[in-house]
Formats: structure tokens, C-alpha cells, sequence
């Protein structure tokens, strides 16, 4: 009797744990299919949560209207995709060396990574403008490249600051020190080279802490919002998070930011499913958590 | 062995470095001037998602492109939220367009900056004489800005609650009182009829909180800074009657006469019945109309002592200094000081035109209108922010006291901390001098 007890609280708190994080997001979703007047009045009640009423589609109608939506998503999967993969590259290879080749200053170079992590975005945001403008870019004007000096308003201002992450090179340090050592000595063996091991050998034993830093490496891309509102003019090449901002005028719309919201969602929660065993894997195996 | 295991690890090491620096590490120099190429020029405006507004400054373009065929206007709007982040951004890197609006007490700010250069409307079709004196950007005796429209500030209610709970319905005549108007809240709160009698946009961030109620602030007789030199708050913020303010304000709270953070938007609330009293921009007038009817009241603010006071200045249009082509940022600015204009604005917006002509054209807004009355609060009432490029800072100091003030803090020592923070910066920053 007692053990029944014990696993019902333990499944009654689950519920409850469950329903904290659920609800916001059902109240979302349902809230996006209502119209304003509706969403207030229903706040009181369980109705806030069940979508009962005038439900429509009109606040999607009215995103699209309101905000060049299907731009800003498809400017947020490029940028976060691109990130994620040359992050992935970049992150793995230098924790790779970090974490397998001896040379000296290694230790001093982790340390210095991991020491960044303390430093946060808002601090060097505005040195961090000032240096990408001074970048030199290659510019097509008509048929013809020329050279001209600065990255603000393009794509690459949008990734490149944010490819190299001290979290993730941190990350696959301490993953890749879960694999056996004895891995590379037969490897190197058989004659392969470092690299042949970090494509052949490491990288595919270390699917989780990839899948791990995709998340993490995405979740961020996808929700900048301060970086892009300052190196960003051309409403072509703004991402979703500063679409939000779009709604807050002086007629708030709030079933259109509902809307928005889960639209912009989506995205996120299916990116988090598909990986969602590998992430709890990595993280357990790593104990790092993020 | 040794020679590739270091070769792949610096060169490991160095794409990762690399990549980070990668926003840094190169040299160059951005150009001094920007904002237009050759005759194009670029115009940025914090309206994004605010089409109604969005739509007049697309027309303006259209029109002065269609004008003539020397210069072309090409429009980038922001959203409002953090658009002066966008400004102070691209103003670091020299990338700053020609033409921009600017809200009103940020003039004083980005003039000193060295954001803006002073404008000459001479000759544009509405004089600069005719407006609200809150709608000219004036920063040392130099004209940097105009708008084409204000905004006013009043508390609005309905008569059948103000008659049912036998409050007397104020006039420009005859403010409320300060005994008057708690008096009315005590009524109004025992009633249990209401969520909160007042509701005062607790939830509002930034400058709503110095545009909202530094104005109640001046009625007791206090104020942000001292006017005369703008070199010291002390004495001033911290004064007798600003601290008489600070215990009034924190006593709505006390007193559950406000909520101490309402909801980001609370015009839903008062339109729901949920508040008696909504202190709001003349922004949502047009809405409470509809929803109530004759039965709305649109009323003055209360006198606190040294008489009714709402605050002044909107979005303003301005020039940037670095603009490649004056010439033409100029004449766009002439040509858009069209008496037509003003009048689109403040239709498509519900704000009150910043000239008397345009007001005339306006309905609702004309003599006699339904919302003729927040015209002749702006013109009676308003007073600006205090001109002084440490607005900014002020208005963040006032809105942290304040913020303690509702939490609960002595106003004597929030009032006062805030005082001796905004000296400090006035000092540091030797008075914004030069």
C-alpha cells in the first residue's frame, strides 16, 4: 500500500511538473485561434486553456499581413542551420585537439576558452559592431566583385560572430575524454592520421554530444534578437525573434503575437524531439549541463 | 608524427580562433560620411508592424520621389521597441542613415551625441511657428527636429461609475483636487466593484514611466532636475515636493488603489470594466470611444498643487550628421511639411496634429470635437522633458525610483539615491558640455 502511495505522489508530481511547463504552451497555441476581446475575457477561467469560442484562423492571416513572416522564418533556418553546422565543425575540431593531441599551452588554451564563458554578449556588443564594420567584404555590383569595408546588413554578421562557442568547444572536450584513447593508438596503428581519426573514429562515436551541441548551438541563433537588431537595416535579412517586436505598436495585437509565437515554435520543439534522447544521453554521460 | 599532430591542432585551435575574432581582427576604416548613395538616400523610422503610421511615411516618400528627379527616398523601418538600440549601433559605426525620427526628449540627447545636425525648414509650406511648441526638437537655441504630431495625456473614466459612486466629473475649470481625487479612489476601492479603482500602466516599460508620471510629479511641485543651469538634480528630485510625490505614488500602491505591475497593455482591463480610472495616452481614445460611447469621460489631469501637467513631445523627423547628401535629406524635410501631411498623420494614428490648421481638418479633433479636449490639454497642460542631453540617463533614474516607490521604499532614500546617481553622471560627463 505504502509503495502504491509512493508511486502515485511520484506520478501525481510528474503531472504537476508536467502541467507548469505544458500549459504556457497550450495557452498559447489556443490563444492563437482567438480573437482579442476573447483572450481577456477567457483569462479568468479554464476556457484560457480550451480552444472554445470564436476560434479562427484570422490572427495567421493577420502575422502575414502585419510581418513579412515566411522571410523572417526562412532568414532564421538559414542563419541558425549554418551556424549549427560550421559550429559543429569548428567546435568539434578544437576540442578534438584540445582533448587528444598532446602539445604544449593545450591546458592554457582550455582554460582561456572556458574562461570567456564568464563574459557576457552585452558587454562586447557594441565593440563587437564597431569591429565588424571594419571588416573587408567581397560585394557583386552588376557582374562584377569588388571589395568595399564592412559587414553590417549581410548574412555573415549574422553567423560567423557566433560559430566558435566556448560552451560547445567545452562540450566536446569533455565528451570526447569518454572515449577510449586506445581507439587512436590502434588507429594510428593501421596508419591512419589525426584527421582520419576525428572523421572516422571520434565523430561518429560522438553522435549524442553533437546532436547536444545542435540544440544548444540553435537555440541561441534562433532566439538572437538584440545582435541582429543592431547590425541588421534590410527588413530582408532580419530573423523572427525581431519580427516579435513587430507586433508591440501602439495596437498590440495579441492574438497575432500568439500566433507569431507558435509559429516560431514549431521549429524549436521539432528540432527537440528529434534529438531529445541523444541530448539527455550526452548530457548525462558528459555532466555538463547547459 | 609529432610535426602533423601540431600542425592539425594549431590549425584546429586556429579556424576556432579565428572564426571568433573573425568580428575583429581586421583592419580598415569605415567611412566618415553614409545615409545616402549619391542622390539616394536612405530614411530609417521606428514604425515596423505599425502600418497605419507606416503607411503616411510611404506616402510622403512616394510622393517626394514622384516630385522631382534629382533625389530618391528608400524607406527601412525598425520596430519601436528598440530602436534607438538600432540608432546607437549604427551611429558607432558611422552607418547612420540621412534622414531619421527620433522621439522627442532624445533630441537634446543625439544632438550632443553628434548624432544629428541642426535642419533649416525655411520656406516649407507650414511654418515652423504654426506648431505645438513640443513639436520642434530644439537643442541650444538650433533646430535639429520637428513632428508632425503630439500625444496627450488623461485619465478617462465613465460617467455613469463617476455619477454612481457621486464623484464630481472634473473640468479645465475645475481639476480634481488632490483631496478630491483620493477621496474618489477610497470610494471607488470600497466598492469592491473593481480590480483596482486606478490604473496607472505599471506594466509599461522605459519611457513611459518618466512621460507617465513626471508630469504628477511637476503638479506637486517637484520635478526631474533643476531647470535653470540642468547641471543638479539634488534639491531638486529629492526637494520637498518631489518627496511629497514619491509618498503619494507609493501610497496607490499601499493603499491597493493600483496594481503594482499591471498588465503590459492595460487598456484591455479598463475597456473590460476591470478598472473605475485609466490614466492613458490620447493613443487609446478612439478605442474607449467605441467601446463606451457618450458615456466615456475624457478628463483633465489632476492639479496636485502647482497646477495640471501632462508631458510633452513625440516622434520628431531629424537629420543625421553624417549624412553624405544634406541637400537632399533637407529638401525631403521641407517637402514633407505639407499642412496635408499633418493632417495624415494624426488621422492615421489618432494623435493630436501638431498644428492648429491640421486640428481643424481632423474630425473629433476640431473645436467642438469629441477629442478636441486632449488638444487643449497639450497646449494647456504640456510641459516638455527636461532639454538636456542627460535625459536618457534621467529618465532611467527616475523610472528605477519610481519602480521603488511601488515596491515599497522610503522616498526620501530612492528619490534621493537617484538624485545623487544623476549628479554623479552630470559630473562624470563634465555637464555635457560642448
Amino acid at each position: 500500500m505504502a509503495a502504491f502511495l509512493k508511486r502515485l505522489g511520484g506520478q501525481g508530481a510528474r503531472i504537476v511538473l508536467a502541467l507548469v511547463f505544458v500549459l504556457p504552451l497550450v495557452f498559447m497555441v489556443v490563444s492563437s485561434f482567438k480573437p482579442d476581446d476573447q483572450i481577456f475575457g477567457d483569462l479568468d477561467s479554464l476556457r484560457a486553456f480550451l480552444p472554445l469560442g470564436d476560434v479562427s484562423l484570422d490572427n495567421y492571416t493577420g502575422v502575414f499581413e502585419r510581418v513579412p513572416a515566411a522571410r523572417f522564418l526562412l532568414n532564421s533556418v538559414l542563419i541558425s542551420t549554418i551556424t549549427v553546422v560550421l559550429g559543429i565543425i569548428v567546435n568539434s575540431l578544437a576540442a578534438f585537439a584540445l582533448s587528444r593531441m598532446r602539445w604544449p599551452g593545450r591546458k592554457l588554451v582550455l582554460t582561456a576558452v572556458i574562461a570567456t564563458l564568464i563574459v557576457p554578449f552585452e558587454t562586447f556588443a557594441l565593440p563587437l559592431v564597431w569591429w565588424v564594420n571594419q571588416l573587408p567584404l567581397l560585394r557583386a555590383n552588376g557582374f562584377q566583385l569588388e571589395w568595399t569595408t564592412g559587414w553590417m546588413d549581410t548574412y555573415q554578421v549574422q553567423i560567423l560572430p557566433f560559430v566558435a562557442n566556448a560552451f560547445s568547444i567545452f562540450f566536446f572536450h569533455q565528451y570526447f575524454r569518454s572515449i577510449p584513447k586506445e581507439l587512436d593508438e590502434a588507429a594510428i596503428v593501421d596508419g591512419a592520421g589525426w584527421f582520419t581519426i576525428y572523421r572516422r573514429i571520434v565523430m561518429p562515436l560522438s553522435a549524442p554530444a553533437v546532436a547536444t551541441v545542435a540544440i544548444l548551438t540553435f537555440l541561441p541563433a534562433w532566439n538572437s534578437y538584440l545582435w541582429p537588431l543592431m547590425v541588421v537595416q534590410s527588413e530582408e535579412l532580419r530573423p523572427v525573434m525581431v519580427g516579435i517586436s513587430y507586433f508591440f505598436q501602439l495596437n498590440v495585437g495579441w492574438g497575432q503575437i500568439m500566433a507569431y509565437s507558435s509559429m516560431i515554435t514549431v521549429p524549436i520543439l521539432a528540432l527537440f524531439v528529434a534529438f531529445q534522447r541523444a541530448f539527455v544521453s550526452s548530457i548525462a554521460s558528459t555532466g555538463v549541463k547547459g | 608524427m609529432v610535426f602533423r599532430i601540431r600542425r592539425l591542432a594549431m590549425a584546429s585551435v586556429a579556424v576556432a580562433s579565428a572564426t571568433t575574432l573573425v568580428a575583429g581582427c581586421a583592419s580598415g576604416s569605415g567611412g566618415s560620411t553614409s545615409g545616402a548613395d549619391g542622390n539616394t538616400l536612405t530614411l530609417w523610422t521606428h514604425n515596423a508592424g505599425n502600418s497605419a503610421e507606416l503607411d503616411v511615411v510611404k506616402k510622403i516618400i512616394k510622393d517626394f520621389n514622384g516630385s522631382q528627379d534629382k533625389y530618391e527616398v528608400k524607406l527601412q523601418a525598425f520596430p519601436q521597441t528598440d530602436y534607438n538600440s538600432s540608432v546607437v549601433a549604427a551611429a558607432s559605426a558611422r552607418k547612420l542613415p540621412c534622414l531619421l525620427d527620433v522621439d522627442g526628449p532624445n533630441v537634446a540627447n543625439w544632438a550632443w551625441g553628434g548624432y544629428l545636425d541642426p535642419i533649416d525648414v525655411s520656406g516649407s509650406e507650414v511654418p515652423l511657428t504654426d506648431q505645438l511648441e513640443s513639436t520642434v526638437g530644439r537643442y541650444k537655441d538650433k533646430l535639429y527636429a520637428f513632428g508632425f504630431y503630439d500625444v496627450s495625456l488623461a485619465f478617462f473614466s465613465r460617467k455613469s461609475v463617476l455619477n454612481a459612486y457621486d464623484i464630481r466629473i472634473p473640468t479645465m475649470d475645475k481639476p480634481w483636487t488632490k483631496a478630491e481625487f483620493d477621496a474618489a479612489l477610497a470610494k471607488l476601492k470600497k466598492s469592491g466593484k473593481f480590480d483596482y479603482p486606478l490604473e496607472m500602466g505599471t506594466g509599461g516599460t522605459g519611457e513611459w514611466w518618466s512621460y507617465g508620471y513626471s508630469p504628477q510629479l511637476q503638479s506637486f511641485g517637484g520635478d526631474l532636475i533643476d531647470r535653470g543651469d540642468h547641471k543638479s538634480a539634488s534639491g531638486t528630485l529629492d526637494g520637498k515636493n518631489s518627496v511629497e510625490w514619491g509618498k503619494w505614488f507609493s501610497s496607490l500602491a499601499a493603499k491597493g488603489y493600483i496594481a503594482k505591475k499591471s498588465a503590459a497593455d492595460p487598456n484591455p482591463d479598463f475597456l473590460a470594466g476591470k478598472s473605475a480610472i485609466h490614466w492613458d495616452g490620447s493613443w487609446n481614445a478612439a478605442k474607449n470611444a467605441d467601446k463606451f460611447g457618450d458615456d466615456l469621460a475624457i478628463l483633465p489631469p489632476v492639479d496636485f498643487g502647482d497646477g495640471p501637467k501632462i508631458g510633452g513631445a513625440s516622434w520628431q523627423w531629424a537629420m543625421s550628421s553624417s549624412c553624405s547628401n544634406k541637400e537632399g535629406a533637407q529638401a525631403w524635410l521641407k517637402f514633407s511639411r505639407q499642412n496635408k501631411y499633418f493632417v495624415d498623420y494624426a488621422k492615421a494614428t489618432g494623435t493630436l496634429p501638431a498644428t492648429e490648421a491640421a486640428s481643424q481638418q481632423v474630425e473629433g479633433y476640431e473645436p467642438g470635437g469629441k477629442f478636441n479636449v486632449l488638444v487643449r490639454f497639450a497646449r494647456e497642460y504640456a510641459q516638455v522633458r527636461p532639454v538636456t542631453p542627460a535625459y536618457p540617463y534621467i529618465s532611467t533614474e527616475f523610472e528605477k525610483a519610481a519602480k521603488d516607490l511601488l515596491a515599497g521604499a522610503d522616498p526620501e532614500e530612492a528619490l534621493g539615491q537617484a538624485a545623487k546617481n544623476i549628479d554623479n553622471n552630470l559630473k562624470t560627463n563634465d555637464y555635457y558640455s560642448g
